[in-house]
């Protein structure tokens, strides 16, 4: 991983700044102000949508604040047509799956790639970063043909194993960098002690490869819970909806009086994960989008 | 050289990863091509037709018009995208507290769905309950509430504003990290010499991040060129299919009119562009970042 440091050298910081007047930096600071005032709005508005009374939430024109509190909005998202729970278990569900054969498959591979001779070696990790490369939205046509026989249509597994193919050249490339940082001294003092290459994996170099296997997992999460077109063509059936399918659901039910509340729960809903997910893993989050990125 | 150095080992661990991409990418890859050759529907059918579906795509105006409506998108988006990254990560290199909180504020979005701001957008675009259109007019720049999704140029400007919203921190974010690993030594001798702010920035900040900004540029091409969900949820290709983007086209085909072999035969097409387009980027990157 090139874990690129977002916190660079205070001494360095300071020493810029010494040619900056007052007034400069006090611009600067409005300025970070009106960005950071412009980037949380959408999303305070649409929180606070959430709970507004139905007839505050149509009200034209419409009000920024609300004026008096309700559950209103997510209660009807809770019930609606095979209720939310229902919603949330297929989400959360698929994204567990996308995140257990995302692991299963790079961190052996990866442990192959970053500590063995292998024959070709580069051409084969290209061949496993290749669907970087091939646009999954092209495949969908033909992996639908193929699931629709194997009945993986409307199936957890099947939406699973597409965000499998999406996510699996970035989880092999962070799974091979965080084998690679690992002293080969461990590796050799384990095979003294007479340990074969599975039991070197399992024993030595996982619990040391946590950091790249928890980046693995939350890149996994994160595009598997958001991810909208595949979960649109393969989940087509009402019960087997995952969020982002539901919420179009949500708005082309109620067509003519859109419902704009129960919209905006339902936004709520699929957001908060992720955003909580963010504020807990951050520094992971950052670099492992730099990793993923910079290559 | 290697602790264990076995040759088949290592492979063996990969066979599964590579089983994997064998069944699910090559062998879906190879039926693409060869259903872009028939005239398969979800209905049934899969004659072989040779390259009538190709044929048909040259003389498909609609798709002639969702590629020239996706290259247009991509053209208008990239530019602000990248602009409004490169000023946000000049912005916020710096790490007092403020500039880190603005930094993850900018970011932010980035880890929510597509589907979900678009949702939040559409909203906030509304003529008549949108908040959106109320802060325009409150602020004084328009007279009234606009409709948004009525004409194709204010549709595609709404969804700019709303993915501008979504995905700037993504560039900003690769660009911080691009600036950050300049010397700081080479940013000090130069204010010694007198240099102004923005002078750094033109001679020095923005040469040394130009790998860091060619980089995102075709992260984010790439990313625009493939657009569905933004236009799926906010312009559903209204008004009159002016709205479609590529993969827009290649769903309705596909999945409303179960046309899979034509489908299929425009997937290939869009396959084929997006990589010649990524290799000309990606030579142009290796290019500009050795001189």
């Amino acid at each position: 991983m090139s874990d690129i440091p977002l916190e660079r050298s205070a001494v360095g910081v300071s020493t810029r700044r010494v040619g900056t007047r007052l007034p400069a930096r006090v611009i600067v600071a409005l300025i970070c102000w009106l960005v950071i005032a412009i980037m949380a709005w959408p999303l305070i508005m649409s929180f606070l949508a959430s709970l507004k009374p139905q007839a505050e939430v149509t009200a034209i024109p419409p009000d920024y604040l609300p004026h008096s509190l309700s559950l209103q909005s997510y209660l009807t998202v809770y019930e609606y047509q095979a209720g939310l729970p229902t919603y949330l278990f297929n989400s959360s569900m698929v994204a567990f799956l996308t995140i257990l054969f995302c692991l299963a498959l790079a961190v052996p591979a990866g442990y192959g790639l970053a500590r063995f001779h292998v024959p070709f070696k580069e051409v084969l990790f290209l061949l496993l970063l290749a669907s970087m490369m091939i646009p999954y939205q092209a495949l969908l046509t033909p992996l639908f043909l193929m699931f629709t026989k194997l009945g993986l249509t409307n199936n957890h597994v099947g939406l699973a194993i597409i965000h499998t193919i999406l996510q699996l050249p970035f989880s092999v490339y962070v799974m091979r960098n965080a084998f690679e940082g690992i002293p080969r001294e461990l590796e050799e003092a384990a095979i003294v002690d007479g340990c074969s290459p599975l039991q070197i994996l399992g024993r030595v170099f996982m619990p040391l490869a946590v950091p790249g296997m928890v980046t693995v997992a939350l890149f996994a999460f994160i595009m598997s819970w958001n991810e909208f077109l595949a979960a649109l063509i393969f989940m087509s059936k009402e019960t087997s909806f995952t969020l982002p399918v539901l919420l179009t659901s949500v708005i082309g039910s109620f067509y003519g009086s859109v419902a704009w509340g129960p919209l905006q729960a339902g936004v709520m809903v699929s957001v908060i994960p992720c955003i909580a997910i963010y504020f807990l893993l951050q520094r992971h989050y950052v670099s492992g989008f730099l990793s993923g990125a910079v290559k | 050289m290697y602790a264990n150095s076995s040759r088949y080992v290592g492979l063996l661990f990969m066979t599964p990863a590579l089983l994997f991409v064998a069944v699910f990418v090559f062998y879906p890859l190879g039926q693409l091509v060869y259903t872009s050759m028939t005239d398969a529907s979800l209905l049934g059918g899969g004659k072989f037709v040779g390259l009538e579906n190709y044929a048909k795509a040259f003389s498909d105006r609609g798709f002639w018009r969702s590629l020239w409506f996706t290259v247009s998108y991509t053209l208008y988006i990239t530019p602000v995208l990248m602009g409004l990254g490169f000023l946000a990560a000049l912005l916020t290199t710096e790490n007092t507290r403020l500039k880190q909180v603005t930094r993850g504020a900018i970011f932010l979005p980035v880890v929510i769905g597509l589907a979900s701001s678009s949702f939040i957008w559409l909203w906030l675009f509304d003529q008549q309950v949108g908040l959106f259109n109320r802060l325009l007019v409150d602020i004084g720049i328009l007279d009234k509430p606009l409709v948004w999704f009525r004409s194709a140029e204010l549709g595609q400007l709404a969804v700019i504003i709303s993915v501008t919203w979504k995905i700037v921190g993504f560039g900003m974010i690769l660009m911080v990290a691009g600036i950050q690993s300049i010397g700081d030594d080479l940013i000090e001798a130069a204010m010694i010499d007198g240099a102004s702010y923005w002078q750094r920035v033109r001679r020095i900040i923005l040469p040394l991040a130009a790998r860091s900004i060619l980089l995102a540029t075709l992260i984010s091409a790439i990313g625009s060129m493939l657009a569905f969900d933004q236009f799926y949820i906010m312009t559903s290709g209204a008004p009159r299919g002016q709205t479609f983007t590529s993969v827009y086209w290649i769903y309705q085909n596909s999945f409303v009119y179960f046309k899979l072999g034509y489908g299929s035969a425009l997937s290939l097409i869009l396959m084929v562009i997006i990589m010649a387009g990524a290799a000309v980027q990606i030579a142009l990157t290796s290019r500009k970042g050795r001189s």
